[in-house]
């Protein structure tokens, strides 16, 4: 199942699964990334690897490597 | 009746602050929440006739708490702790983020409050073409709804009658649950863990019991650090969670996503399929300023500019305190009589109230800029850019911003890192922001190079073209506390404060043209804070220090030395004499003045004569009074880095304040008290010490391990007694001192012998 650091810079992409620790997960989830939710990858930056992710009309930065948790897939 | 309570929350960046400011002018009242330096923000709003206080609650994203501050927010919504209950909630959401900040909204209706919510940013909803159905709100959340832009003053008068008229009839704007209920195993987890709710919660809203039950099923985990929580409401939580997920149950995801799906389907009819706002600017700026390259040259830049302007611009301010502090002293002291009291007063409560005051140029500007900084939004950006960095040292970049303000002082730096989430992140940064370079240091490390070490203009001054020893040695103790301080936290967060990076999850808001308004109403209450924080432990101290200089009263002063005096000034006496005879007789000049008398280079040669000598019995006083008694008592310990007991005393009175060192020095060496780092007599004072064998004190390798010591000691009671209260424990303040005091000793001990093994000194 492809994750959300993998998604293409603006593809859009519905939110399948959202795993992780439970504290992260439930910050995530509070943000708004619950299962059914649309999302786009807005930005992938530098070396720190940080994403910038539009939901909901507004955005959240998340390191790729933790943002992992996302599971996604890829809308038309 | 008491005034009533208005709690104004919202989310972070929601713009609660400029509304806060709009409805009640500059009147607030700026403290602490009891027990944690969560700055707590209280107001007076007119509404007609009558004054309701206005509480200004820390943003937070949801009442699931982490932080210091969203603790603080849910306890004072619901009244927890035995707090206050509001009675009417005027809850602040920007309509550009409609979807995000109704979570909250939500929420907060569960708890059974009455409330108002005021739906900000309306000119931006404008101008990006968005339209907001307030009736559709209206009708689904059962609550007044009003649509203002706090920026420009619009709505704010609707805003008032509608909480003129909640305060009235409350019921009619009391919501409770709107998403629906919960059926089967979680609703009778929520009931049951609602029996465990403590009466005083639930008393004034019975309809709440179900809200906070939620809260506490979702909130409570077995390492949070939620320490309003009784225990048996605890277990329950924690018991009935269990027993949902041995049966399948996923908790966080069924009491969360409901939520969700409630807003998505209100929003859907309020708003339509258009509700994103395009953020051009922001897009167009985020491209070069979090650029991985380009925005780390420029994230330096504006660092660079901030110290620069930070110096630059505080300097004369600084000199300005100065000169009034002392020339206050000296107007007090011509009125008063010798003595005691007027001591006390000059060189006591004078000299204190000034070095408290001289810091307030520089922490000024650094508020003003750190308030600039976050109102455009840039402030996220630095913490985005210093992600990485901060990852290696097991932080997130939110704790980039304690840390720059630890080169102003550690004390704001330490208030600031109540932001952060975890207890073991912000004792992390606590323990070493201390070591940064922080603006008390700079006067020590100004005297001590000006002293010590060549000017540009002098043999050995120049290091290569443009830049001088001494700037150079200034830039390399700034890196030195800098990188100190980082593997410090590399340390720490690897053994007593072990854990991993906690993840991040940053909100990169909209950059906004900062209001120059809310810029430095922000900068004077956070100062005035300071003020009251710092001033009055560093005021204490430094009355304390005068007391140990001061006593015991009468001087031993040897018999030489008075015997020496006297010669002086009998010789002077005789020729002053002779001086006003001849005064009588000689004729002015032709021009009207007054010839040159003869004798008068002689006069002035004896009267310096007598200055010297005043100076050299007020050293043996001091070596007498306690404050030498002390410097004497430790100079076995310090003398191994080169110090001897007059720097003893200097090192004790620092604990007051570093810059203190200045002054006292300036004591000690009998220049008076009007003594600053760049005042000529200090340095000649301190280039001429010397040991009782003849060697000079001071030497530039003496300095260098003075330097070291001041960059790496803790020599500061207020951030000790900053770092007691916000710990609520006497270990953390105990350990930063003694970690920070071994450091330093032994810097200063491996400069000192090992610059005399290398045969310098």
């Amino acid at each position: 199942m492809p994750d959300l650091p993998s998604l293409a810079l603006g593809q859009p992409a519905r939110l399948l699964q959202v795993g992780g620790p439970r504290s992260y997960r439930r910050r995530l989830m509070e943000l708004g990334f619950v299962p059914g939710t649309e999302l786009r990858l807005l930005r992938r930056n530098g070396p720190g690897k940080l994403l910038e992710v539009e939901l909901r009309g507004g955005r959240v930065s998340l390191r790729a490597a933790e943002a992992r948790v996302l599971e996604v897939e890829a809308l038309a | 009746m008491n005034t009533p309570l208005v709690a104004l929350t919202g989310n972070p960046n929601c713009g609660k602050t400029t509304l806060f400011n709009a409805l009640t002018g500059a009147n607030a009242k700026v403290g602490n929440y009891p027990g944690i330096t969560v700055e707590r923000r209280e107001g007076r709003l007119l509404l007609g006739h009558d004054a309701v206080r206005l509480l200004d609650v820390p943003g937070t994203c949801s009442l699931s708490a982490r932080t210091a501050e969203e603790q603080i927010a849910v306890s004072a919504l619901a009244g927890l702790d035995g707090g206050e209950h509001p009675d009417a909630v005027l809850l602040v959401a920007d309509a550009t983020q409609l979807s995000r900040h109704l979570y909250l909204v939500l929420q907060v209706l569960e708890l059974g409050l009455p409330v108002v919510l005021v739906l900000n940013m309306l000119d931006e909803v404008e101008r990006a073409d968005l339209a907001v159905d307030l009736d559709v709100l209206r009708q689904a959340l059962g609550v007044p709804v009003v649509a203002v832009s706090a920026a420009q003053g619009r709505g704010l008068d609707e805003v008032r009658r509608a909480l003129e008229k909640v305060l009235r009839d409350p019921a009619a704007a009391t919501s409770a649950r709107v998403d629906g209920a919960p059926s089967g195993a979680l609703a009778e987890v929520i009931e049951h863990v609602g029996q465990a709710l403590p009466g005083d919660w639930v008393a004034p809203h019975a309809a709440r019991r179900d809200g906070l039950a939620r809260w506490a099923l979702l909130s409570v985990e077995p390492d949070d650090e939620l320490a309003a929580v009784p225990a048996a409401l605890r277990e329950a939580a924690q018991a009935g969670r269990e027993r949902l997920e041995a049966a399948g149950h996923d908790v966080d995801l069924e009491l969360i996503a409901p939520r969700w799906a409630w807003i998505d389907e209100l929003l859907a009819r309020a708003m339509g399929d258009k509700r994103t706002v395009i953020r051009k600017v922001t897009d167009a700026l985020d491209k070069l300023l979090i650029h991985p390259v380009i925005g780390l040259a420029l994230f330096l830049l504006v660092m660079t500019l901030l110290f620069e302007s930070l110096f630059t611009w505080a300097s004369p301010a600084i000199d300005l305190v100065d000169g009034v502090v002392s020339s206050f002293g000296q107007l007090v002291g011509g009125w008063l009589p010798e003595g005691l009291f007027r001591d006390f007063l000059t060189d006591g409560l004078i000299a204190g109230v000034g070095a408290v005051l001289v810091f307030l140029p520089q922490i000024v500007l650094l508020f003003f800029f750190l308030s600039l900084l976050e109102d455009s939004g840039y402030m996220a950006r630095a913490a985005y850019l210093m992600d990485r960095l901060m990852k290696s040292l097991g932080l997130t970049g939110r704790a980039f911003v304690p840390l720059l303000s630890g080169f102003a002082c550690a004390i704001p730096a330490i208030m600031a890192t109540r932001t952060m989430e975890r207890r073991r992140d912000r004792l992390l940064v606590m323990m070493v922001v201390p070591l940064t370079t922080c603006s008390a240091r700079l006067p020590v490390y100004t005297l001590i190079i000006a002293a010590l070490f060549p000017g540009p203009d002098e043999a050995g001054g120049q290091l290569f073209a443009g830049l001088s020893l001494q700037s150079g040695l200034m830039v390399a103790f700034y890196v030195f506390g800098t990188v100190v301080a980082l593997l410090a936290a590399g340390v720490f967060g690897r053994t007593i404060l072990r854990g991993s990076s906690p993840p991040l999850v940053l909100e990169l808001p909209p950059y906004r043209l900062p209001r120059w308004r809310s810029v430095f109403r922000t900068m004077w209450e956070r100062s005035r804070l300071f003020v009251s924080e710092a001033g009055t432990v560093i005021l204490v101290c430094t009355v304390v220090l005068w007391a140990l200089l001061a006593f015991p009263q009468e001087a031993p002063v040897s018999p030489e030395l008075q015997a020496e005096r006297g010669a002086v000034q009998s010789e002077l006496d005789t020729l002053s004499e002779a001086q006003v005879a001849q005064v009588g007789n000689t004729p002015d000049a032709p021009d009207g003045s007054a010839r040159a008398l003869p004798g008068t280079e002689v006069v002035s040669g004896l009267q310096e004569q007598l200055a010297v000598l005043d100076a050299r019995a007020e050293g043996e006083r001091l070596r007498a009074s306690y404050a030498g008694q002390l410097g004497r008592a430790i100079e076995p310990l310090i003398q191994p880095l080169g110090f001897d007991w007059r720097i003893g005393i200097g090192l004790l009175g620092s604990f007051a304040a570093r810059e203190v060192f200045v002054s006292t020095m300036g004591v000690v060496y009998g220049v008076g008290d009007e003594a600053d780092e760049t005042s000529g007599s200090l340095k000649n004072g301190l280039r001429e010490a010397r040991w009782p064998d003849g060697s000079k004190v001071f030497t530039p390798l003496v300095g260098l391990s003075l330097m070291v010591f001041f960059a790496l000691a803790a020599q500061c009671m207020s951030t000790l007694a900053v770092v007691k209260r916000e710990t609520a424990s006497w270990g953390w303040p105990l350990f930063l001192m003694t970690y920070m005091t071994v450091f330093a000793w032994v810097g200063a001990f491996a400069v000192y012998q090992g610059g005399r093994f290398l045969g310098y000194g």
